[in-house]
This record gives C-alpha cells, structure tokens and sequence, in this order.
C-alpha cells in the first residue's frame, strides 16, 4: 500500500459525526458537496485550510455517534489522506475501511503530534513518522482480513474480485 | 470456554460450534435495516456491486423516517431513490408516510425483529433490538449494500461487560435513566467495541419499552452490542407482534466478561445528561442551580413509545407549559400515535400547550421540526446531546427521561414531577 504524507490537524477526545459533517447536509450524499461542510462544527476554518494528503490527528474514541457514512466520504473527500487517533468509535473505523480512507490507532503518536506538524504514515508497516519533530511511532496495523478489504480499495471491491 | 449470549449468537449464524472474543467471522443476517439517509449511499455502492438484486426481498426493511414526510426537495429526492429502489427489488418491508415511524419503534412492532436474529442496520440506534433477545448494531452505507446483496456481513466478535441490575427503580425513574446512569458510569467509550449484556433480577421491574431504551442508548457508551435475557415479558412481546420463530440463547455460567457491575435500580435517582456529552449526567438531586429551557422534545427511537407517551400525559394532564416553552411531542409510530388518540393522552398533550407531530427523527439530529437557535437549551428525551446536534453550535441538550422532561416544559427549566405542586 502507499503512503500518506501531509500537515496534522489535531484534536480531541469523542470527535462526534455530528460535528464532522452535521446532519443538516445530510439531504446530500454528494462527497464533493459534503467535503465543502467537513468538521464545519467544531473548526470552522478546516476546509479553508486542508490540502490535499493531510493528515488528521485524534485522541480517544474519534467519529462516535452516528454511523453516517458521510461523515468518513466527507474527509476522504477533503483530501485527507489519513486518520490516526488513540481510539475510534467501532462504527467510524468499519466504515473508514469500507470506503478505503486509512486510519492508524496508535496512543503515542496522538500524544506525540501537534497540529501543524508535518507526518507520513507507511501503511504497510505501520510506522508513523513526525517529521517536523524527528520522531517516530509505530500503529496498530491491520487483521489481514481487513488489509485485503483495504487492498481491493472497499468493500464493494472486495465482494467483486470474490 | 464458555460463550456469551451475544458470542453464541454470532456463533449460530456463522455455522460454528463456538467463538471466541476477537474471532473474525462471516455471519448470515436475519434483517439488514437502512433508512432515508443511509439507503442512498448504500444503494449506489450496491449498483456497483456484480449482484443481480438483493439477497431477500423479505430480509430487508427500508424505513424513510429521518426526513420525513420530506423536508425539503433534496429529501425528498433521497426518499424518491429508496422508493424506487424499494419498488424495483420488490422489497417487503418498505414503509411510506402513512404507514412508517421511527425504524426502531417501528421493526419490533412490526414483529420483524425477534430473538436469536443477528441484525445490521445503517442506523447507530440499531442496537435497540437487542431487547428482545437479537445481536443487532450499527453499520454504514457500505455495509448496508453488503447485507444486502449477499446476506452476510463480516464481524470480530465482541468480548463484554456485564451488567447485573438488582432491585426495583421508585416512581418517576424509568429504562432512560438507567441508561444514563451507566454511561455516566463507564463513559461514552465505556464499552466500546464490546457487548453490553443486561442480567439479573431487576430485569422483571423493566417494561419492555423500558429494555428498548436501555438497548438503544449502548451505542452512547460504544457499545458494538446491548443485549438482554428472553424472559416471559419478552415472549409475550413477540408473541403478541410477531409470527416468526425465534431462538432464545442463553450466556454459558463459565462466561467470560470483561468487567461487571452491580447497579441496584432502587437507588437510582432521575438522572441528567448535561451539554455536550452523554457522559456528563447528574441527578435531579445534584441540580443546584436554576437551568432555564426553552425547547422540549419528547419522543424518538429512545423514547417515543407508548409507556413515554403515558408517563408525559401523566405529568401534563391538567397543567399547561411555561410561557415561551415549545413543547414537542412525537410518537414514534403511527400505531403508538392511535393508541394516544385513543387513551385521549393527545388531547392531554394539545390542552398542556403542546404540539403533536407524526412520526419523525427530525428535531433529534438537527433536521428539522425544532431546530435550536444560539444561546437556546432544550431538554430532549433523544439520545445525543453533541455540540450542534439540535442545531446552532452553541445551543445546549440536557437529555432526560419523558418524565423529566414533561416536568420541566410546565416549570420552564430542568424539573423532575416530584418537584410539582
């Protein structure tokens, strides 16, 4: 798999569906309209400011709340590249990887990335290294189970090619 | 190792013998769920898919509930396309307008649901089903189009907490309370990824509207899963809604879980989740200070049942709404509405100064029907009370039960029906 290299947005704890596409756009499942609302509720100035293959950075239990699928379409269509949090809400990482947005879990590189850094993630090792800083993490890599969901790129994919 | 009743479910309909926590495996569907918002995107990423239709017309339930009757044209497109879809594959189980609720008061009462079933729904409060005795959770578009299509989906089977409940809750302390109560005590990560099994005793103090609660709110704590035991309450229910056959699983004595609690539901007090988190509850008790509200919401997938129906007529009957208070009351069916028509709890309604919708999801997630402006707080008997979820940024949702509520809509701020003269 490639790589992900890109400038860190970073926050919290429980970064809920809600805020990451608000429920107000949902008469839309266009990704490209959606990206135009990405975490419009809690940074306002996001999709102002991201450019292609950045990178977002959570702590604990990133995308709970609803399993709106719009809420990763609406990220990945940003042009965020990846996700990496201390933990993800069950129903987030599931879709994440249905529609091939990578994300990484990996405590240390939460606490050890600020918003502003430069990162690049290697999927197939797992190792996250922050540039600006010099240093390194190592995340929780894929079951092989999911890593051929993530190589056919989804799901639908995946169902296809079986 | 012995399994629990979530483990030897997933275990039946992935035709193994037993399962173990963080096994993956592929599982058979007895329902796969999908509404106005989620259908769309699932039923494009089907079209995608090398599948001549869906798997079974009658395993699949399409429920147009969040928008609808249509709130604007986009709506009223995505609507348009679940229709079709719902046409065109001869689906069984689609409910238009006149016949709809929200899907999860709606799918136990049309007996679609029934214990032993392992369900997905494309809606987190999928879980509520776990009521009667079935593994049901939550799941994408992506997912959605999956189920359908081929009638499986893959899993990693959830290890779990258990939670014993002893005892009987007093008078005004209902299943939306309990709920809250946990989170409150585990975290709205609390449980995530696991199964959320409800044991013991207190069980038989819980109506089944109070279990579709308790059910319904897991996913507030993370949960994959919440499931209770199938006792004769239970069996009645379905016996009475359903003709289907059903399974009852039982946890083995050598179980394993993760963590268990003893919450004894007499001491429980009428409980409060504060702005913006399901985790940041406090007892009516703990209220020192005055909260001024503006909005009420009374119903949704967690609360817009009949027993919620009562509990607010019994709190408003012969009392009328704070000046300025906009009371909104929706059941979530349109069953349950006839049945408040017929016990004349909507005339209660009407005369308190309420208004009375049909079944939506509106006001809940910000849609619409009740949408807050800056500075308003609501008290609301939904599930989520995120930043912006009813609305503006800086709004504010207490989540409450039914009966606080309705307290607080006749005093104008947080109350419990004790506190009324």
């Amino acid at each position: 798999m490639k790589a992900a290299k890109g400038i860190v947005f970073k926050y919290g704890d429980n970064v809920d569906t809600d805020v990451i596409i608000p429920a107000r756009y949902l008469n839309s499942s266009d990704p490209a309209e959606l990206a135009t609302h990405c975490m419009e509720d809690i940074d306002k100035d996001f999709v102002k400011n991201v450019k292609k293959g950045d990178i977002i950075v959570a702590d604990k239990n990133f995308g709970c709340g609803s399993s709106r699928e719009h809420a990763p379409i609406a990220i990945k269509a940003a042009g965020v590249s990846c996700v990496i949090a201390e933990t993800f809400a069950r129903i987030f990482y599931r879709n994440a990887i249905n529609i091939g947005l990578p994300i990484i879990e990996c405590p240390d590189a939460s606490k050890g990335i600020e918003a502003g850094d430069e990162v690049e993630v290697d999927f197939d090792s797992g190792i996250i290294k922050n540039l600006t800083k010099g240093t390194q993490f190592k995340g929780q890599a894929f079951p092989e189970f999911m890593q051929k969901i993530i190589a056919a790129e989804g799901l639908v994919n995946y169902i296809n090619q079986k | 190792m012995g399994m629990t009743m979530t483990q030897k479910i997933l275990a039946a309909h992935a035709g193994l013998d037993s399962v173990e926590a963080g096994q993956l495996i592929e599982a058979d569907l007895d329902l796969v769920l999908g509404n106005d918002i989620t259908s769309p995107v699932a039923i494009k990423e089907m079209e995608k898919m090398n599948v001549d239709g869906v798997f079974h017309k009658d395993k699949i339930a399409l429920v147009p509930d969040h928008f609808v009757p249509n709130k604007d044209i986009k709506s009223a497109e995505h609507c348009k396309c679940v229709r079709e879809f719902a046409y065109r594959n001869e689906i069984t189980n689609y409910f238009e307008v006149g016949e709809m609720g929200i899907e999860h008061a709606l799918l136990p009462e049309k007996g679609l649901t029934v214990a032993g079933d392992v369900i997905i729904g494309a809606d987190s409060h999928t879980c509520t089903y776990g009521a009667l005795g079935a593994f049901s959770t939550g799941v994408g578009s992506t997912d959605m189009a999956a189920g359908m299509a081929t009638g499986k989906a893959w899993f990693k089977v959830p290890s779990a907490i258990k939670f014993n409940l002893i005892g009987k809750p007093s008078k005004w302390v209902s299943g939306k309370d309990v709920i809250l109560h946990i989170i409150g005590m585990i975290g709205v990560d609390g449980a995530l990824y696991k199964s959320m099994e409800f044991v013991g005793e207190g069980i038989k103090n819980l109506t089944m509207d109070d279990r579709f609660t308790i059910a319904n709110m897991a996913i507030e704590a993370g949960g994959k899963n919440g499931i209770f035991p199938v006792d004769d309450l239970a069996i009645a229910y379905m016996k009475e809604h359903s003709k289907r056959n059903f399974t009852v699983y039982e946890a083995d004595e050598d179980a394993v879980y993760d963590e268990e609690y003893t919450i004894d539901l007499s001491t429980l007090r009428p409980t409060i989740a504060f702005p913006h988190l399901p985790e940041n509850t406090k007892t009516i008790d703990e209220i020192k200070e005055e909260i001024k509200i503006d909005q009420v919401v009374i119903g949704s997938c967690t609360n817009g049942r009949i027993d919620d129906m009562r509990i607010a007529a019994e709190v408003l009957k012969g009392r009328h709404v704070a000046k300025g208070m906009r009371c909104i009351i929706i059941p979530a069916t349109q069953a349950i509405y006839m049945q408040a028509m017929e016990e004349g709890l909507l005339k209660i309604f009407i005369e308190a100064g309420a208004v009375v919708s049909t079944p939506t999801c509106g006001p809940c997630l910000g849609g619409y029907m009740g949408i807050l402006a800056e500075g308003e707080r609501c008290v609301s008997t939904t599930n989520r009370n995120f930043v912006g979820r009813m609305g503006h940024v800086k709004s504010e949702i207490y989540l409450a039960s039914p009966a606080v509520a309705a307290a607080s809509a006749i005093t104008g701020m947080i109350s419990c029906p004790c506190q009324l003269s």
